[in-house]
């Protein structure tokens, strides 16, 4: 299409709008870039063709409608996108999706599911970790992910000593730990128990 | 079951991520994305807009100003409750504050709309405004009344100045309170959907019909024509009560598109679009005789409200009921500034309110060097001090005193500054708590199914409170069925109208309506099957009825609830309950009703830095009967926790040059983090409050703020000696008053 | 976010040869470059992706020092044994920053390279001299209380954000470069950020297409080492100020010091004049507040930041008592 092509307008339906607002015919740019690119994602695997610019959050959301990965914040404020890369915690909102090819990705649609729930989600229901559940997913993959870290001996700012370890887990590690995950709602005091009824209940 | 700890119904759904949220559905197939605009001045006027290399931007479908919007409805002022009004977007050149939208831009993903957004080419003429509350405090005028007509800006008993005057003991402060933000975890977000003439509108609110009312009557079209969709919302906090721009722009796209479109407020951009806790200073007097008895109370508030559109906090309005005194005053000031609009925030009046009134009542409690406790049990009034009429069920003091005991009190250092761990100065402090329990019209439906199970339905929201959980115990309660058996249907304006979330009336409106749709359907059933020749309960006298386990029972008879309606309603049955205005239920002229609590903080501040953390705190609080001990300890310490945060951290700070709030994200607009909150606690005393409802139940909501910031500040001062009146305590303030450093 | 093409290096060398085209940046963690995209502050037309270079190892050098890879992420770091026993500053700073999620994707390389969180900076309808050169600066009588007091110009009173360029000042870390030619050099942590002076957007002795490939630490000083962050919530914040410093005593003597500041300045900020007055003192209170009138003699306050000056004074002297009652005790 061409550039002059570009600028065509057609009246809105005004019948329905009662107004005058125009719509314009939508540009197809040969030139954008696009990139096909393969996730996997909870194990599947994913084809699909991707605005560079789109956020791995928005590609779970948008493109594969995987909508328990949130957006709070879309700039690493909050943590409501929280998934987890090779089985680490990040932040799906700061990083683009064509720099996850081979990656394995895995979000609160791979945790579990209702009536086979993952530990740390059936103790997020006992404990009432949560009240509108929005910043719900991105806390629970960030506490499965930081398990995983205190499991691998992790230091934190809560750590008195970070040179010698091993760390236990009291629950000034696990709030500093869980800190940049905000929830307004401020189920605090509940998260931090949910995540205490796992660790207590896991082997070693 | 009603009380019982029962796990959130809605629980399971919520931390798989399968609970759906309003930009969240694709029942319509792929929508359009909007991206909003915002002005980049304060005060002035678009005098060019240019589209032009917007909509030449790869995949926009359209560009919308405000030359281009259609007609819309202009808010009818008469419609008592703000959130039901008209919201015209788009609709002048004018600019009114910071932030408003100026365009949207559509596009085919969200990656092309955003990055049109910046390509409108809009030229403004700026003019002066008035950005800065202290330098405008001058300009203030006294409104005609509070909420809508309902309460008097200014009351006044006894002689407040001659009893203030004579007082022994007197306190005269003023406290200011900044502009804080509900800022929910769900960015403000509507999907609109058209069929036709018909719009489905997935859109995160807190009242549907509200919702439904102000699209409706901003786009000038039959109410019924719009289909609310919300059943889960990612909290409110007040700031979802009414729909804003996002609803209305997705709505014009939608249609002028004929295509589903989803716009979603940005983070920074709900700073300025969905409504600010005024600003606040607030002089408070107290008067007292030596035993601490208070002889005079003013509270006086000044706060900013926008320009157009006038809000006010019922800051000085518990204040009326809180303490015993002779001789008292209230005042209520606005100061227009042509910043956004005021909207109600997470307990609106009570919460900055309750941080002065209750800072004032600690600073009197050592100018009389009593235990701030004991003044307030001595402060205890018979009836309302102001209205003359009795509490409906008070039980403040024993909060107080249940607190103490628990909270270890006795061990307050009663000097302050004189309790020192290692680097921490450590304080106690606490504070009253008292919030007004409000009533609305509220509609419930509940139907019993030929497979024995109970349907409930209202177009009532749950927006973290746990409605879903409540209606269920009520509906089982009621009915006689295990919750596995009742289901709750919430958020669709199709549903029986209720007044929504907010002013923690939510739980009680509907949960009352809900038992009386159950007494209802009870009375159905009982005379269906009286007379049904074919059932073991015909002929018998259902005076004596039981419903348990999913059946009933007459005497030694009894036949199971599906049997019943398979055998005469095999499409169901069906009641409705309701839930009366305040102004038609004579309780609320009789009684002062109220719930009360008491927080008690323990707080750290380090001795070099000023930093100060929560160490610990506890809220005991009456709120009537509970209807879900989980869900109403979790509300309670929600709310204590944003009193931890309006006392030291909160405040959107404006740039006087432009009226922008300049720390509109979540890394610099402050909340509390997990890292933040150390054990933190609520327990609410076993009540009844038979003026309330059937039920017996009052709001929790909100009463978790009120005070809870106070307690905090206070246990500041008995940590540091140092009184900050400027909230939040911010380590700068309080960094001044610390000791040498010593080695 | 404007529009861009991406590739992903697959070597070092490549990488630079990459991002010589006009417009073309480099993303690792894109924790903050992303960030800045989205509110187009940040506007390559080309990134080159080079988070996957093999620059994330963590090496003993023969001298005794470190070699950590610019691609290493700031949790590996943070979390490596011998970064936790010989230069635990640099530990602590690391896990005083950001958010676990942060620290999972930041890497070292792209923290030093992060950009101030001036909310002026950040907004494109501010003036901005860093953003946008010769527009102004909207702090200067503006809203300023993150901002610095020390080695500030009429131009700009930016911070530079990091905590691990804190600590790893007074680790005197050396920056390993590549330029776009092949060729490599060392800057000095000290030397790699520039003060604002009259050109706030230069940043760092960066060439352009030059990219970071490590930072040395050389053997860690005798001494112990503290890095303490002040701020108002207690995590997953910006410094308000932060303090590094390592310290070593004989006998009640100090017999050698550093000391460095965040959140004060432009860059990390290292006080040679606090070290002057520490080292030969007693390890005293008055010795600390000797060096901390020392460091602060120059700091100049906006308003809402002058609060910064004594905090940074206490802050110092408190964590030099620490840091000094430490190395006696053990």
């Amino acid at each position: 299409m061409s550039e002059a092509d570009a600028g065509t307008t057609w009246a809105a339906s005004s019948g329905v709008a009662g107004g005058t607002s125009t719509a314009v015919e939508p540009r197809r740019d040969e030139a954008l870039p696009v990139l096909a690119i393969t996730l996997n994602v909870n194990g599947r695997e994913r084809r699909l063709e991707v605005d560079t610019r789109t956020s791995l959050l928005d590609t779970l959301r948008e493109h594969l409608r995987l909508s328990g990965t949130k957006k709070g914040c879309d700039h690493g404020q909050c943590g409501a996108c929280t998934v987890l890369v090779n089985g680490r915690r990040i932040y799906s909102c700061l990083t683009l999706a064509v720099m996850h090819e081979d990656d394995e990705i895995v979000t609160i649609e791979g945790m579990g599911e209702p009536g086979d729930l993952h530990p740390v989600q059936a103790a997020f229901v006992e404990c009432d970790g949560f009240q509108c559940g929005y910043c719900t997913p991105g806390q629970i993959c960030s506490a499965v992910g930081m398990l995983a870290e205190m499991d691998a001996g992790w230091p934190s700012h809560a750590t008195a000593d970070v040179s010698s370890p091993p760390i236990a887990l009291s629950d000034e590690e696990i709030r500093e730990r869980m800190s940049g995950n905000i929830c307004r709602c401020a189920a605090y005091p509940n998260i931090v128990a949910a995540i205490r009824v796992v660790s207590e209940g896991r082997p070693g | 079951m009603i009380g019982q700890a029962l796990d959130r119904v809605d629980g399971p759904a919520k931390v798989a991520g399968q609970a759906t949220y309003a930009y969240e559905h694709w029942d319509d197939g792929q929508p359009l994305y909007g991206f909003v605009v915002g002005a980049t001045i304060g005060t002035g006027r678009i005098t060019r807009i240019d589209t032009a290399r917007a909509e030449r931007s790869p995949g926009v479908h359209m560009v919308m100003t405000h030359h281009d919007t259609p007609a819309q409805g202009a808010p009818d002022l008469s419609i008592p409750f703000e959130y039901w009004r008209a919201f015209p977007v788009l609709s002048r050149a004018d600019v009114r504050h910071y932030g408003e939208p100026v365009a949207l831009v559509v596009a085919a993903t969200f990656e092309q709309a955003r990055a049109a957004a910046p390509l409108v080419d809009i030229e403004y003429a700026g003019e002066a405004g008035s950005y800065d509350f202290a330098a405008c405090r001058h300009q203030a005028y006294a409104p005609d009344s509070l909420i809508y007509g309902m309460i008097p800006t200014d009351t006044a008993v006894g002689d407040f100045d001659a009893g203030f005057d004579t007082a022994p003991v007197r306190i005269d402060e003023r406290y200011t309170t900044p502009y804080e933000f509900s800022q929910p975890m769900e960015p403000h977000a509507c999907l609109v959907e058209p069929h036709g003439e018909d719009l489905i509108v997935h859109v995160s609110s807190q009242i549907v019909d509200a919702a439904r009312a102000s699209i409706a009557s901003t786009l000038q079209i039959d109410p019924e024509r719009i289909h609310i969709v919300t059943p889960y919302v990612g909290g409110g906090f007040g700031s979802k009560l009414r729909i804003h721009h996002e609803t209305i722009l997705a709505a014009f796209a939608a249609r002028a598109l004929n295509r589903p479109v989803k716009v979603a407020l940005t983070r920074q951009q709900i700073f300025h679009l969905t409504g600010v806790r005024p600003t606040s200073s607030q002089r408070v007097r107290l008067g007292a005789e030596r035993d601490g008895r208070l002889v005079a109370i003013a509270h006086e508030v000044t706060m900013h409200t926008n320009r157009h559109e006038e809000y006010i906090e019922p800051t000085a309005t518990t204040t009326r009921s809180l303490y015993a005194a002779p001789h008292r005053l209230t005042r209520h000031r606005l100061v227009p500034l042509d910043l956004p609009r005021g909207e109600d925030v997470r307990a609106p009046g009570e919460a900055p309110g309750l941080l002065a009134v209750e800072s004032a009542m600690d600073e009197l409690a050592y100018a009389l060097e009593m235990d701030p406790v004991e003044l307030r049990i001595r402060n205890e009034p018979e009836l309302d001090p102001e209205r003359g009429v009795p509490f409906s069920d008070r039980h403040l003091v024993e909060c107080l005193r249940d607190g103490a005991r628990r909270f270890g009190w006795e061990s307050r250092p009663a000097q302050a500054a004189s309790l020192r761990e290692g680097r921490w100065m450590v304080g106690y402090g606490m504070a009253a708590a008292i919030r007004g329990h409000l009533q609305a019209p509220t509609k419930v439906a509940v139907r019993l199914q030929a497979d024995g199970t109970a349907v409930v339905r209202s177009d009532m929201t749950d927006i973290g409170t746990g409605t879903y959980t409540i209606l269920t115990q009520v509906a089982a309660d009621g009915l006689g069925l295990p919750p596995d058996r009742v289901r709750v249907e919430l958020g669709r304006s199709e549903f029986p109208v209720s007044m929504g979330s907010g002013g923690s009336w939510g739980a009680t409106n509907s949960c009352t309506a809900l038992h009386r749709a159950c007494e209802a359907l009870r009375e159905k059933l009982l005379a269906t099957a009286s007379n049904d020749a074919r059932s073991a309960l015909h002929g018998l006298d259902p005076a004596g009825a039981a419903f348990v386990d999913g059946g009933v029972r007459i005497g030694g008879a009894s036949e199971t609830l599906s049997e019943i309606v398979a055998r005469n309603h095999p499409d169901g049955v069906e009641a409705e309950g309701e839930t009366l205005a305040m102004t038609d239920d004579p309780n609320y002229q009789d009684y002062a009703l109220h719930s009360y609590g008491a927080h008690f903080a323990e707080v750290g501040v380090d001795a070099d830095t000023a930093e100060i953390r929560l160490r610990r705190m506890l809220g005991v609080f009456s709120v009537g009967r509970v209807l879900n001990a989980k869900t109403a300890r979790s509300q309670l310490i929600g709310g204590m926790i944003w009193g931890v945060g309006a006392a030291l951290e909160e405040e959107g700070a404006v740039d006087p040059r432009s009226g922008a709030f300049v720390n509109r994200d979540l890394a610099q607009y402050l909340v509390p983090v997990h890292a933040d909150i150390s054990e933190v606690d609520a327990v609410v005393l076993d009540g009844f409050d038979d003026k309330a409802n059937v039920l017996g139940a009052k709001g929790v909501g909100e009463l978790g703020i009120c005070g809870a910031g106070a307690a905090v500040a206070n246990a500041v001062f008995n940590a540091t000696g140092v009184r900050v009146r400027d909230f939040p305590i911010t380590l700068e303030k309080v960094l001044p008053g610390l000791p040498p450093m010593d080695d | 976010m404007r529009s861009f093409t991406y590739e992903r290096a697959t070597d070092a060398r490549g990488a630079v040869a990459a991002v010589s085209r006009p417009g073309a940046k480099f993303i690792s963690g894109g924790t903050n470059l992303l960030d800045l995209m989205k509110l187009e502050v940040e506007r390559p037309s080309h990134l080159v992706d080079i988070s996957r270079l093999p620059l994330t190892d963590i090496e003993e050098l023969p001298d005794g020092g470190l070699r950590i890879g610019a691609q290493a992420t700031n949790s590996d770091t943070a979390a490596d044994a011998r970064v936790r026993t010989h230069y635990p500053v640099l530990t602590q700073a690391l896990v005083a920053g950001a958010s676990g999620q942060l620290r999972n994707k930041a890497s070292v390389g792209g923290n030093l390279l992060q950009r101030t969180r001036c909310p002026y900076f950040y907004d494109t309808a501010a003036g901005c001299n860093k953003r946008d050169p010769g527009s102004g600066c909207s702090a200067i009588g503006g809203f300023n209380r993150i901002h610095a007091i020390l080695g500030v110009s009429d131009a700009c009173i930016a911070t530079h954000p990091s905590d691990m360029a804190v600590a790893m000042t007074v680790l005197e870390a050396q920056v390993e470069l590549l330029d776009a030619d092949g060729s490599a050099r060392r800057v000095a942590v000290t030397d790699f950020h520039r003060l604002p002076g009259d050109t706030p957007h230069i940043e760092t002795v960066l060439r352009p297409g030059e990219m970071i490939t490590g930072v040395v630490l050389p053997p860690p000083p005798p001494g112990r080492q503290i890095y303490r962050k002040v701020r108002d919530r207690a995590s997953y914040e910006f410094a308000l100020v932060s303090v590094a410093v390592i310290v070593a005593t004989d006998r009640g003597t100090i017999s050698s010091a550093r000391a460095a500041f965040g959140g004060v300045a432009h860059k990390p900020w290292r006080s040679v004049e606090a070290e002057a007055a520490l080292t030969g003192h007693p390890a005293a209170m008055a010795t600390y507040r000797a060096a901390a009138e020392a460091a602060m003699r120059d700091a100049v306050g906006r308003g809402h930041n002058d609060f910064k000056i004594e905090l940074a004074r206490r802050t110092l002297c408190r964590t030099l008592a620490q840091a000094a009652q430490a190395t006696e005790a053990g």
